[in-house]
């Protein structure tokens, strides 16, 4: 049992530290108010996501079976399995390979909410940890019991006690089934960090073999009994409303088992896949529709998104308001920096399989999410949540809030249509790139100014965009939910909240600077679809701060890096930024013809990952494409768990920031976007990545984990922009920062 | 019915001629390797070999195909007996996602049957129209560049073969 459903109350009693701790194992929906209040101030002391799920049960499970973990968060390509792995076989004295990881599923595993915003290591790893420590004590302390032998005297390894002469007991041996139906301890007995025997290493990551082999891996290699597949045609536009279509024709198509219309809602169902998408590009060619003009103009992007009605959040104040007395401030400059839409891009289109059997639904989804997307989901198709199931599949590397959610919605759609049989939906290419919701057009306006002896004086900071997150929530953030015969609507956006913010994350610079002022320009109006992409704000944000303390630092006549060393305290910044200097050869670095390099810096939402990062590129006159020759970057995420993950996490990081910053803008005209393909929204390719990346792990052994996977975003669009102006002498403001924009200014 | 050779075995499909190679390998003959990413001949997520040449098996009708020899990820070894790539690949963790990962290694092991042992420039070059949103790239040419230098050590030592089938 994963998630404690008990209908009545018991105790539970357990010995700890000589002490009888006696816990109520209530279910927190059925526990009374009072008992709730009081519960909860003891769970917010509790670490991580044990917070919110304190059973140790609903953790993990030992038998004679094995070793059983459970965890809410996704394997979404990040690794986050192998490191989860890892962290319980470090506390429970086991190798890896005795741990069963069970993953997403609201069947099986806690509620950890969305697997995003880089804090699985924070929530689900933190959890984890102190569920197996406190295991492992528990069951240290029953075997002194059967052994008599003192606490002290006993040692655990290879999943069972030992004592002094050898006797040993097997974990499995030790419990019962509900010796583990205990609240967790705010405080356990963790493991020495000085002593790791599985954490720290580079473990190889579990997931990868069944994908080089072509086993079953993805959500999109379910093949369920009876399966049969859908396609969906989408609308050609943003609010399009289906006039009319012709169906019979459809219908006699080689395969086709049905088509589905709800309101301006279209799609068909066939017996294999091709013949879906044979009948899908059929029934599009039958499909008349009535489209608006609700796009903006492209070219004016940008003098709209100043002129929409903003709404005002306060992010950063620090010190006087500046009294602007320039005879004080030895320079003061002033730039704008611009981003346009981007997409997740995912290289496999969304993709979900459905079953509606006996008024229950279960869903093979690749969400972040999986409980909020059976509340949404319960919404959508009018069931209890008790009826929905939805259980985590991977997909195909998603970046934040793609497809996925929707693709889930259009499985159970259709799925209720034809019950008893699963169905098989995926997007196709242009529906992946028309619809998912992008990552939000920016705009920042900077001012700042140096005193006489070259610190930064003062810095104000404005910055316009949309929010950055519209996922559900409920069955009106479900994209299919719009196209319904009674459709609903997405409700209005709002800002996420700080200190991690979302337009606004890592708007706050982290320098010391004595007067400042920070701003979001929250823009409720959206024309285009927009949503959580890795890293949120923090990608064009870094880019804006880290490009502008370049230009202050080359006011001033400072080296980048001394610039920015002279405004940091934190060691463990000044330790990431002096790794980096030193490995990439920063001070005694030669500019040849055409090269340059660049640096930049940034603490991932100003309270996790720490990550510098130094760039050199080479430009040649009348090439588009700047080359990137070498990147070193320092990365310092707590303790780091797996740091071969790590690496892995951070050059892909690196490498994705360089294509959004070099070449990626989502077009459009007044009805249409018109990036529908890899052609007309092209990505880095093989030819353009880095020579070379080197990527320096600094591990803090006994450290809170401070997650990884999105810490390199953002500094690395600064320190390629850096990198570039330094190369050709001039500033890029506005991404992306390739092709005619390069060529142009550098002709000019 | 169309006959095929996939992955060593003579096999008979019954779906249209038109139908792209993608959905033949995928839904008629149950295997995962070759992915679905953009149907277009963009991006190499379906990429298989089509008598050792890599081909977008997403825009191949089968029909064009009768007789003729394809692999697909799982005919290059299995996790008793993994292919040179697939080695190389786990050893250098050359994957996040991994959606990409059975293309990738599939224009691999074409470029590795005709040039043994390719400089990174031609890996890279080889490598070009197949897309990896993760960013792996790095990985994937340091996979390929070891699978060429095990394979030259296996023919050193007399031991053959990048894969099984072929
Ligand atoms: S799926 Fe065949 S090239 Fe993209
Ligand atoms: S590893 Fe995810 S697309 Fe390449």
């Amino acid at each position: 049992m994963g998630v404690p459903d008990m209908k009545v109350s018991r105790r539970a009693v357990l010995s700890t530290g000589g002490a009888l701790v006696v816990s109520f194992a209530l279910a927190p929906s059925l526990a009374g108010a009072a008992a709730r209040s009081a519960g909860r101030a003891a769970e917010r002391s509790l670490p991580g996501s044990l917070g919110s799920t304190p059973m140790l049960d609903a953790w993990l499970r030992i038998d004679a079976g094995g070793i059983t973990v459970f965890t809410g968060k996704a394997e979404l390509g990040q690794g986050i399995k192998t490191a989860l792995i890892q962290v319980a076989a470090e506390e429970l004295a086991v190798q890896p390979q005795a741990i069963t990881l069970v993953t997403a599923d609201t069947a099986r595993t806690p509620d950890e909410g969305y697997t995003a915003g880089s804090l699985s290591m924070e929530d689900s790893g933190t959890a984890i940890m102190n569920a197996a420590a406190q295991a492992r004590e528990i069951m240290m302390r029953l075997a002194s019991e059967r052994l008599r032998q003192p606490r002290g005297e006993l040692t655990a390894a290879q999943g069972a006690v030992i004592a002094p002469g050898g006797r040993r007991i097997a974990y499995a041996d030790l419990l019962s089934a509900r010796t583990l139906h205990v609240r967790a301890e705010p405080r356990a007995p963790l493991g020495n960090p000085a002593h790791r025997r599985v954490m720290g290493r580079s473990w190889p990551r579990v997931d990868i073999p069944a994908k080089v082999f072509g086993e079953r891996a993805f959500v999109q290699d379910l093949r369920l009994a009876d399966m049969v597949h859908a396609r969906v045609v989408r609308p050609p536009s943003y609010g399009a409303r289906l006039r009319s279509v012709e169906t019979a024709p459809i219908l006699r198509l080689p395969g086709v088992l049905s088509v589905v219309r709800n309101g301006s809602y279209l799609a068909v169902v066939a017996r294999r896949e091709y013949q879906a998408i044979v009948a899908m590009e059929a029934l599009s060619g039958a499909a008349s529709w009535e489209e608006t003009a609700s796009l903006p103009h492209q070219s004016r992007l940008f003098a709209d998104l100043l002129a929409w009605p903003s709404r005002d959040v306060p992010v950063g104040r620090r010190g006087r308001p500046p009294s602007l007395r320039r005879s004080h401030a030895a320079t003061m400059l002033e730039a704008e920096y611009r981003r346009g839409y981007l997409m997740h891009g995912s290289i496999g289109p969304s993709c979900a399989v459905a079953l509606f059997d006996h008024g229950v639904l279960t869903v093979w989804t690749q969400t972040q999410g999986v409980y909020p997307l059976r509340s949404a989901l319960a919404g959508l198709i009018g069931l209890p949540e008790s009826r929905v199931r939805c259980i985590q599949v991977e997909g195909a590397g998603c970046y934040g809030h793609n497809g996925a959610d929707d693709a889930a919605a259009d499985a159970a759609l259709i799925a209720k249509q034809v019950p008893g049989r699963p169905v098989r939906v995926q997007w196709m290419r242009a529906d992946e790139h028309k619809w998912e919701p992008y990552g939000p057009v920016m705009l920042a306006r900077v001012r700042g100014a140096l005193d006489a002896a070259g610190h930064i004086a003062w810095w104000q900071y404005q910055v316009w965009s949309n929010t950055h997150s519209t996922r559900p929530g409920g069955a009106r953030e479900l994209m299919p939910a719009w196209y319904l015969e009674r459709p609903l609507s997405p409700p209005a956006p709002s800002p996420l909240p700080l200190p991690a913010g979302g337009g606004d994350r890592n708007a706050l610079p982290l320098y010391r600077i004595p007067s400042l002022r920070v701003d979001y320009r929250f823009v409720p109006k959206m024309p285009l679809r927009v949503s959580a992409l890795r890293s949120l704000g923090a990608h064009f944000n870094v880019f804006a701060i880290e490009s502008f303390m370049d230009e202050l630092a080359r006011a001033g006549k400072f080296d980048p890096v001394e610039f920015r060393l002279r405004h940091l305290d934190d060691p463990r910044a000044l330790a990431v930024i002096r790794t980096v200097a030193e490995r990439f050869g920063w001070r005694a670095y030669r500019r040849l013809a055409g090269c340059g390099k660049g640096f930049a810096f940034a603490r991932y939402k100003n309270l996790a990952a720490y990550l510098a990062i130094a760039v050199e590129v080479s430009v040649d006159r009348g090439e588009p494409m700047p080359r990137v020759l070498r990147v070193v970057a320092a990365v310092d995420s707590g303790e780091a768990v797996n740091p071969d993950g790590i690496r892995n996490q951070i050059e892909g990081g690196i490498i994705q920031a360089f294509s959004w910053t070099l070449l990626e803008s989502v077009k459009f005209d007044r009805t249409r976007i018109t990036s529908r393909d890899w052609a007309s929204y092209p990505i880095l390719r093989f030819s353009a990545v880095p020579r070379s990346v080197e990527v320096v792990v600094l591990n803090r052994p006994g450290q809170p984990f401070l997650g990884t996977g999105e810490a390199a975003q953002g500094p690395a669009a600064g320190a390629l922009a850096n990198a570039l102006a330094d190369a050709a002498g001039l500033r890029l403001q506005d991404l992306p920062l390739s092709g005619d924009r390069i060529k142009g200014a550098m002709g000019s | 019915m169309i006959r095929l050779i996939v992955n060593g075995r003579p096999v008979e499909v019954d779906d249209e001629p038109s139908t792209p190679l993608l959905y033949v390998l995928r839904d008629t003959l149950e295997l995962n390797g070759a992915k679905f990413g953009c149907g277009l001949g963009q991006c190499g997520a379906c990429t298989v070999l089509v008598e050792g040449a890599a081909v977008f098996s997403c825009v191949v009708p089968v029909g064009d195909l009768a007789g003729q020899r394809i692999t697909t990820v799982e005919g290059l070894g299995t996790r008793e007996r993994p292919g040179a790539l697939q080695q190389a690949f786990i050893e250098e963790q050359a994957a996040q996602c991994g959606y990409c990962t059975a293309g990738m290694i599939m224009r691999a092991q074409a470029l590795l049957e005709r040039n043994a042992s390719p400089t990174d420039e031609e890996i890279r070059a080889a490598l070009e129209p197949n897309l990896c949103r993760c960013g792996t790239h790095l990985r994937i040419v340091r996979a390929v560049r070891r699978a060429a230098e095990a394979r030259q050590r296996a023919v050193a030592s007399g031991v053959s073969s990048l894969g099984r089938a072929g």
